[in-house]
């Protein structure tokens, strides 16, 4: 209750409540905690941050409290971006800047639907969007896929990036010849990472473990594989690009793979135009001077199976291991973007003791109270409103499907926070119902044992990761046990 | 005014293939800052923080209009020598998710359309800069990255238009209203 001057209390008794809007500071000691609207993410990737933003800079009460499940931020920028790829995480420095301002609080440690419910937040919270992503991977269904030597792109990424679930992988390097599934950006990276020069590699913040895993690697020739053909394949220039130049590796593209395809590409559209021609220049062409001297002394080798669709993976003798690789010759049906691989009768079969899985990411459903459409992968919704759910949400791969790069999922992301502030703007999320967000889930958690970690208690494991790091000449050396994380921060 | 206040989190890692390519604008030589990544930097985000003087005797002044998505005009009075997306960051322009990468060439979002004639006098467009424009929503025939096109003296009274980036129609007109309440 606030005392009011008796001027002040004049004017206010002559104003009706719903017409005041809060003007200069935040702070106003009148009944702005009864307007102010608390909003929940669940997840603390791009997709969470960039909602997060959007919502905090477009609202000026509004106050955002972003969960995670590991103690540490930044989701697929931390995890999923490769270690030589340190450009396109200076994201996190603007995630930074939402997670340090007033109205936004982090809590890390804290896993939805286990630590507290989505029912809990959609009580404490006005609005809750789900951003937590793909944590999963498709399965390719075919038998000799759990056999020894077999992987999921996506747990070797997890794997050399420090993720906690894949710091035990040790996958198994010894084999001079790998094969990854798939032809997109993630099939290029892992692709990459095993044959970067060691001296570049050391100098990224490519895990301790990992990285002394791959300096006794024999990995000498990975081929990436798709079922359709070079129009189809999902990676995009730069990265091609990286893997054409990567020193001490020669590509190997088969000619008869792209004839006839400089015609074919006339009409399209740029980027596919360009993507094509660079392969095309790569596997006919002559190569510049730059070019042939790296392939002249190249001790390691990568190249592009076209038309090829995995039927079975071959085991050793004793059953346990992955000796090669069965695969269906297909042709084309269709063109373009749609076109579809269609089975020839023939097969073919190689050798490898190594073989990536990179088919996709794949979301998972959260709980019994968010509908999950799993033909699709994602969380049914509209313009990113929950379908059937009042003031649930959802944003990022989660919502759309685990495709695109950062900037997909920045405009997804405020697209969705657009469908919250239209919500509230038109009175859909009853912001005069007050909430009590973190301080009702906080009795929540601690009767259940769970300790959030703080933005701040980021900062301190983040500063012990760049001092490591600073010793072996790294941008950062990642902690990569959740309980080392925690007990760093005193947990 | 926002302060930027960036941790030093990351420092990029500049191995031969990436020295230079991403800074093609020259800060004026009295700027505080250093102009261009140095392989020995250890900052990612110095560059980012162009301590370029505002004292009108030194170095050109240059205005520039963007239009921004929900057509409202945002003016700035730049440095010869910036890039825009220089512009954007120092004068805290109101462009959401603009420059995500911090001008390395590492994502699309410091993408402008200029008019015909003005594209067609700035510096010719690198191989790494196309590859990532290819990848930008609403691509047209006269579009650039920001934080490749430096400002000249030339340019003054130059107008540039940030792309639509949300997916739908609707949005354009709702984006304007939520930021102006």
């Amino acid at each position: 209750v606030v005392r009011l001057g008796p001027r002040l209390a004049e004017v206010c008794a002559e104003w009706p409540r719903s017409s005041w809007r809060p003007v200069g500071q935040a702070r106003r000691p009148l009944s702005t905690s009864e307007r102010v609207p608390r909003i929940c993410i669940v997840g603390s990737g791009p997709a969470g941050f960039y909602t997060a933003q959007h919502l905090l800079k477009h609202h000026k009460l509004a106050r955002v409290d972003i969960y995670e499940k590991l103690p540490v931020p930044f989701g697929l920028v931390r995890f999923g971006v490769a270690p030589d790829h340190p450009e396109v995480k200076n994201v996190i420095n603007t995630f930074t800047q939402t997670a340090q301002s007033d109205r936004c609080s982090y809590y890390g440690n804290v896993t939805v639907g286990k630590d507290v419910t989505v029912e809990e937040l959609q009580q404490a919270y006005h609005a809750v969007v789900l951003s937590y992503g793909a944590e999963d991977n498709r399965i390719l269904g075919i038998p000799g896929e759990n056999l020894s030597g077999v992987y999921s792109a996506r747990a070797f990424v997890g794997w050399y990036n420090g993720l906690p679930e894949n710091r035990d992988l040790k996958p198994d390097l010894s084999s001079k010849t790998v094969l990854v599934l798939g032809q997109g950006n993630v099939a290029l990276d892992v692709a990459r990472i095993l044959l970067t020069p060691l001296d570049l590699l050391r100098k990224t913040d490519i895990t301790e473990g990992s990285l002394a895993a791959i300096a006794s690697s024999k990995v000498k020739r990975v081929w990436l594989v798709g079922r359709r053909g070079p129009l189809q394949v999902a990676f995009t220039i730069k990265e091609l690009r990286e893997m054409v130049n990567l020193p001490g590796a020669r590509p190997i593209l088969d000619p008869a793979d792209f004839a006839g395809l400089r015609d074919a590409i006339k009409d399209v559209p740029r980027p596919r135009k360009r993507l094509t021609e660079l392969m095309i220049k790569t596997a006919l062409e002559k190569p510049g001077e730059k070019e042939a001297k790296i392939w002249a002394s190249a001790t390691r080798e990568w190249g592009l199976k076209f038309l090829r669709s995995p039927l079975e993976i071959l085991p050793t003798a004793d059953g346990k291991r992955a000796r090669g690789i069965r695969m269906a010759v297909t042709r084309l049906e269709g063109s373009g973007e749609s076109a579809t691989a269609v089975p020839t009768g023939e097969v073919e079969e190689l050798e490898c003791g190594l073989i990536l899985s990179s088919i996709g990411y794949r979301s998972l459903p959260l709980g019994s109270s968010v509908p999950f459409d799993r033909k699709h992968g994602i969380i049914p919704n509209h313009l990113g409103r929950v379908q059937g759910v009042p003031g649930l949400y959802c944003s990022g791969w989660v919502k759309r499907g685990p495709t695109g790069v950062i900037i997909t999922t920045m405009n997804d992301s405020f697209d969705t926070a657009q469908s919250v502030l239209e919500d509230l703007q038109a009175g859909m999320l009853n912001v005069s119902n007050t909430k009590e967000g973190f301080e009702s889930v906080r009795s929540i958690l601690q009767s259940r044992g769970v300790h959030p970690v703080s933005f701040s208690d980021w900062e301190k494991i983040d500063a012990a990761e760049v001092a490591r790091g600073q010793l072996a000449g790294k941008p950062r050396e990642k902690i990569v046990d959740p309980q080392e994380m925690l007990q760093l921060i005193g947990h | 005014m926002i302060t930027w206040r960036v941790p030093r989190l990351f420092r990029p890692l500049l191995n031969g293939l990436n020295i230079g390519k991403a800074q093609p604008c020259k800060v004026a030589e009295h700027s505080q800052a250093p102009a261009t990544l140095q392989p020995e930097r250890s900052f990612s985000s110095t560059h980012w923080l162009r301590d370029v003087p505002r004292d009108p005797s030194s170095a050109e002044r240059v205005t520039v209009h963007f239009i921004n998505r929900d057509g409202e005009k945002l003016t700035a009075v730049a440095k010869e020598g910036e890039s825009l997306l220089d512009v954007v960051v120092n004068q805290n322009l109101g462009i959401d998710g603009f420059g995500a990468c911090e001008g390395t060439l590492a994502c699309s979002t410091c993408h402008l359309i200029f008019e015909r004639d003005v594209f067609q006098k700035l510096d010719a467009i690198s191989d790494e800069e196309m590859d990532m424009l290819d990848l930008a929503y609403g691509l047209s025939d006269t579009s650039r990255l920001g934080c490749q096109v430096c400002v000249k003296k030339s340019m003054d009274g130059l107008t540039v238009q940030v792309p639509m980036e949300v997916s739908d129609l609707r949005r354009q007109l709702e984006v304007g209203k939520q930021s102006k309440q």
